[in-house]
């Protein structure tokens, strides 16, 4: 069995998100790693591995600049068995529509039964990629899966709905994202983390996928940011001291709103 | 000259630094206040190879070099010295001697559950009598006519030697008038018996106990490389050790440092945060400089023992300063801490217990200072 998980580069979460005013992107210069979300993915590739589907080989997929190479090793400690990392200046500035384009020519080069992904960048925030991509490939997508079974040439998944779960067969080719509820991600291990630079990594550019400059990158995007604002604040918010009265207040209000009776 | 951690270094650091942070630290107060061993983290440990991290991946150990494993233990000691320690002496003083001086059999009788952190292994040298003046020593291991060893005496304060899963102590002992020897000694053999914990002032979830023998018997093939080596073989070991305290010295001082950061942030007096206040701002001054002057020694001992050059000189410089700049660092993040420095609601007020220690274990400074002096040869 071929796994793909596609991972993403992210700025570090506990810095704060700034927004550059003139290109109006996220500023992307300061430390970056990976995607949280994207290590309940490589988890879930490797127990597949461990269970169900044993000898499996999972690909590490990423559209990112070169310098994404401690992201690229940490998937690999992680579980990784080898990496795929379309790197090409032409990419900045893409939308999902050209991300999922580049992402999904990276795929089409090889012939994976199950491509994961994580259920949304902690970045964007975007939560479609999945589904974006498994509609350039033609592959069926479940999104939020919050637990699978390899059942032959099939996956029986449980998905996170906001009334409760679905239980859905796909067959395989197909295309996941899984919740972030589905696993507890293991720390890698010393060998594991030791060994990541020495599993094969390979970098392509964009002739390599047979995309142009104009399919990706500002040019091959959709959407363009023309202004960006701050939400407006919320003026009916209310502040509490609490003098020991605090927790009678909070319920007076929310009797009052009939969020609680 | 290079002053770039390598990636792989970089990446356990995080590794490791998560793992303590979110795994550690939520229950390290609790195993303090109830000195319980941290049996469930020593699993996670050696599940990750952080175990036996300098030791051979094909043992079950890690497979990386001595640099990881200071960054490992420093990682450790910045949220909680109790399993900084129970790691280091595991690794230093339990593992290492059957490393260095094992025999084929012994290896591999030992070292994959060792390695693999399913064991623990403890090196007893100190006694009731006798610490730094480890010639002093009085336990006898007499040879039998079968090639057997009989011991008798007492061991104190003795490292990972009574856990649930302690497999061995190796010990330091008498084998003739004059002659020192190591053996190793497997927990449950008859004569061999651990005493109750004792009770400390800090390293409270580690496991510290004096050990008892009488009559204990142990087989020709305990013995630990040539006979009479014993007192060789502990300075080797101990020079080892040294990097390795010194890891959670500066650990932490790190831990320590950064708590008293943010708390000189967030804590206002007379109207403002008490880090506007220059005397506590030259105190953070203070320990973020003498913080990066430790990391430079240590790692500069660690990097001369993975090249395989003399580093003993080294080792005792950081071990000797990390001691002292420990006690000066928590002392300080303490005051900054004021009265709530002294309850058990912060961390800082176990770092401060646990801080003591490191001038005293594995060569106190008196002791480290001599053996820096004997390298100047005066
Ligand atoms: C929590 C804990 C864990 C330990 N774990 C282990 C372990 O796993 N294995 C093990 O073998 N030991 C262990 N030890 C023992 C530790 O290594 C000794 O306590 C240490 O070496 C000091 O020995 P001592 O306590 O006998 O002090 P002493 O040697 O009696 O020293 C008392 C004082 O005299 C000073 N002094 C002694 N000689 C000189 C000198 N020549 N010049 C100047 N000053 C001198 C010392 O510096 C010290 O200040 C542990 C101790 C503790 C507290």
């Amino acid at each position: 069995m071929k796994i793909a998980v596609c991972v993403k580069e992210v700025p570090d979460p506990t810095a704060e998100k700034r927004i550059d005013p003139d290109t109006k992107r996220l500023v992307r210069s300061g430390e970056n790693t990976l995607n949280r979300y994207d290590r309940h993915a490589i988890e879930e590739a490797v127990r597949l591995r461990e269970g169900a589907a044993p000898g499996a080989e999972i690909a590490v997929v990423l559209v990112a600049p070169a310098s994404a190479s401690r992201t690229v090793d940490k998937a690999l400690a992680q579980g990784g068995d080898r990496s795929v990392h379309l790197a090409d200046d032409g990419l900045s500035g893409s939308d999902i529509v050209a991300t999922s384009r580049a992402l999904a020519a990276v795929l089409a080069r090889d012939s994976y039964d199950l491509i994961v992904f994580g259920q949304q960048g902690s970045d964007a925030e975007c939560y479609v990629m999945a589904s974006a991509v498994a509609e350039r490939l033609a592959r069926p997508c479940v999104t939020q899966v919050a637990a699978l079974a390899l059942d032959g040439s099939s996956l029986k998944v449980k998905r996170q709905v906001e009334t409760g779960y679905e239980t859905l067969e796909v067959s395989l080719p197909a295309v996941i994202s899984v919740s972030d509820a589905i696993n507890e991600p293991r720390y890698p291990s010393l060998p594991a983390i030791m060994g990541a630079k020495r599993k094969p990594h390979e970098v392509l550019s964009l002739a390599d996928v047979g995309l142009a400059a104009g399919d990706v990158g500002v040019d091959g995007s959709r959407t363009h940011v023309s202004a960006l604002s701050k939400p407006p604040t919320r003026g009916d918010s209310v502040k509490l001291e609490d003098d020991g009265t605090a927790a009678e207040k909070i319920l007076a209000f929310l009797v009052e709103r009939k969020v609680v009776a | 000259m290079n002053y770039d951690l390598p990636a792989e270094h970089q990446a356990l650091r995080e590794t490791v630094r998560d793992l303590a942070e979110n795994v550690i630290g939520p229950v390290a107060e609790e195993l303090d206040r109830t000195s319980t061993f941290p049996l469930a983290i020593v699993g996670q440990l050696g599940a990750m190879g952080l175990m036996g991290v300098p030791f051979p991946a094909e043992l079950g150990g890690g497979g990386a070099d001595i640099l990881s494993y200071a960054i490992a233990v420093e990682e450790l000691a910045r949220i909680d010295s109790s399993v900084a320690i129970t790691v280091a002496a595991h690794t230093s003083l339990g593992t290492s001697p059957i490393v260095l001086f094992g025999s084929a059999e012994q290896k591999e009788r030992y070292l994959p559950e060792l390695c693999s952190g399913r064991r623990l292994a403890a090196f007893g040298l100190t006694e009731p009598g006798s610490g730094s003046d480890a010639a002093a020593i009085r336990t006898r291991a007499a040879e039998q006519p079968d090639g057997a060893w009989v011991i008798d005496g007492e061991k104190m304060f003795i490292t990972n030697a009574g856990t649930a899963i302690s497999g061995l102590v190796t010990i330091t002992a008498l084998t003739a008038e004059g002659e020192t020897s190591n053996l190793i000694v497997e927990n449950g053999t008859a004569g061999y018996e651990p005493g109750p914990p004792l009770h400390k002032m800090g390293w409270h979830a580690s496991d510290t106990r004096p050990l008892a023998f009488q009559s204990c018997r142990v087989p020709a093939g305990n013995l630990l490389g040539p006979r009479g080596n014993g007192f060789r073989q502990f300075l080797e070991i101990l020079d080892g050790g040294r990097i390795s305290v010194a890891a959670i010295g500066l650990g932490l001082a790190q831990g320590a440092f950064e708590q008293a950061l943010a708390y000189a942030q967030q804590r206002n007096a007379f109207g403002r945060p008490i880090a506007k206040l220059q005397a506590i701002q030259f105190k953070l001054a203070d320990m973020e400089t003498e913080i990066a002057a430790a990391r430079h020694l240590l790692y500069h001992a660690a990097w001369l023992k993975d090249r395989g050059r003399p580093f003993a000189h080294a080792a005792s410089l950081a071990k000797l300063y990390t001691a002292e700049l420990s006690h000066r660092v928590v002392n300080e993040a303490v005051q900054i801490h004021g009265g709530y420095g002294y309850m058990d609601e912060f961390p800082i007020s176990r770092f401060y217990r646990d801080q003591k220690i490191l001038e005293i274990g594995e060569g106190t400074n008196e002791v480290q200072r001599l053996v820096i002096a004997r390298g100047l040869g005066v």
